[in-house]
């Protein structure tokens, strides 16, 4: 195994602001910012659950069509993976994120970060799992 | 009105940190979990930095009475690995395996007019609405 496209320094900076937003929703609302418990719970039938949510996944599009509007040339982007499979992928990410309470942000770095034994066993076990996945998709 | 705003600007800088980081491009997100050859450690270390900042404003945080702009901090409820956890947690790893996506990114990178990424999000609300639909009253009901 060799190390290829690593990117520390922007990788940590990155990693930062993601966790000076998260600490922003917790200090101002007193919600943990999961992006997938955002969604699912603007499933909600009282308004004052669903407005908050819908404006954290505005601001979340909103940096994307900023940043291809200010600096279009450093937008990364290459998904590797067909239409038929990048929709399997949304189901199961949609299901699985609900029925395990979690995902990369409300698991991966909230719940790691509150020492949650649950949220560290979840984040093993979908890391596994993608890894796995990833394997048989390259490999297999 | 206010708690909208702060949601937004939470938001902007959320997916600001996503991009910076380079976890908006699948290629790269892929690039960490693919392991057997050549292995691109940078997710690791964005999660790193995210829990170390988080970690200690979520701490001090707690240390006031109160979130500025709500009346008290949403704890959720203390509970054990259970079924739900396991598979839930599985079947959400093979959806990030498959296409590079995990549910932030995907919503930031719909602004770049790939339409699979389009197909991605509205699949992804299809399975949380198959998931939270038949429990909505009760889900309202609860914690969340």
């Amino acid at each position: 195994m060799s190390i290829v496209n690593f990117t520390p320094v922007s990788a940590l900076a990155g990693g930062a602001m993601i966790g000076l937003a998260a600490a922003g929703l917790w200090w101002l609302l007193g919600r943990l910012a999961g992006v997938s418990g955002i969604i699912g719970g603007a499933f909600s039938l009282r308004w004052s659950e669903i407005s908050w949510r819908l404006a954290f996944l505005a601001g979340l599009l909103a940096s994307g069509l900023l940043a291809i509007w200010l600096v279009p040339g450093k937008v990364q982007f290459d998904l590797p993976a067909g239409l038929h499979q990048v929709v399997l992928a949304g189901v199961l990410v949609g299901i699985g994120t609900q029925v395990g309470g979690g995902c990369t942000s409300g698991h991966g770095i909230c719940g790691v970060s509150r020492l949650s034994v649950r949220s560290i066993v979840a984040v093993l076990l979908f890391m596994a799992a993608a890894m796995v996945t990833v394997f048989i998709w390259t490999h297999g | 009105m206010k708690r909208a705003a702060a949601a937004f600007l939470v938001g902007l800088v959320f997916g600001a940190g996503l991009l910076v980081s380079g976890m908006t491009d699948p290629a790269k997100v892929l690039g960490f979990l693919d392991v057997t050859d050549a292995w691109d450690p940078s997710l690791a270390l964005v999660m790193a930095a995210a829990v170390a900042v988080f970690a200690l404003l979520y701490r001090l945080a707690l240390k006031r009475p109160r979130p500025l702009l709500a009346a008290d901090f949403a704890q959720p409820a203390r509970r054990g690995i259970d079924a739900r956890l396991v598979v839930g947690a599985l079947l959400f790893g093979v959806g990030w395996g498959l296409s590079g996506f995990c549910p932030g990114p995907a919503i930031v990178s719909a602004a770049f007019g790939d339409p699979r990424v389009w197909a991605f999000v509205a699949a992804m609300v299809v399975g949380v609405a198959i998931a939270r639909i038949p429990g909505l009253r009760a889900v309202d009901r609860g914690a969340e």
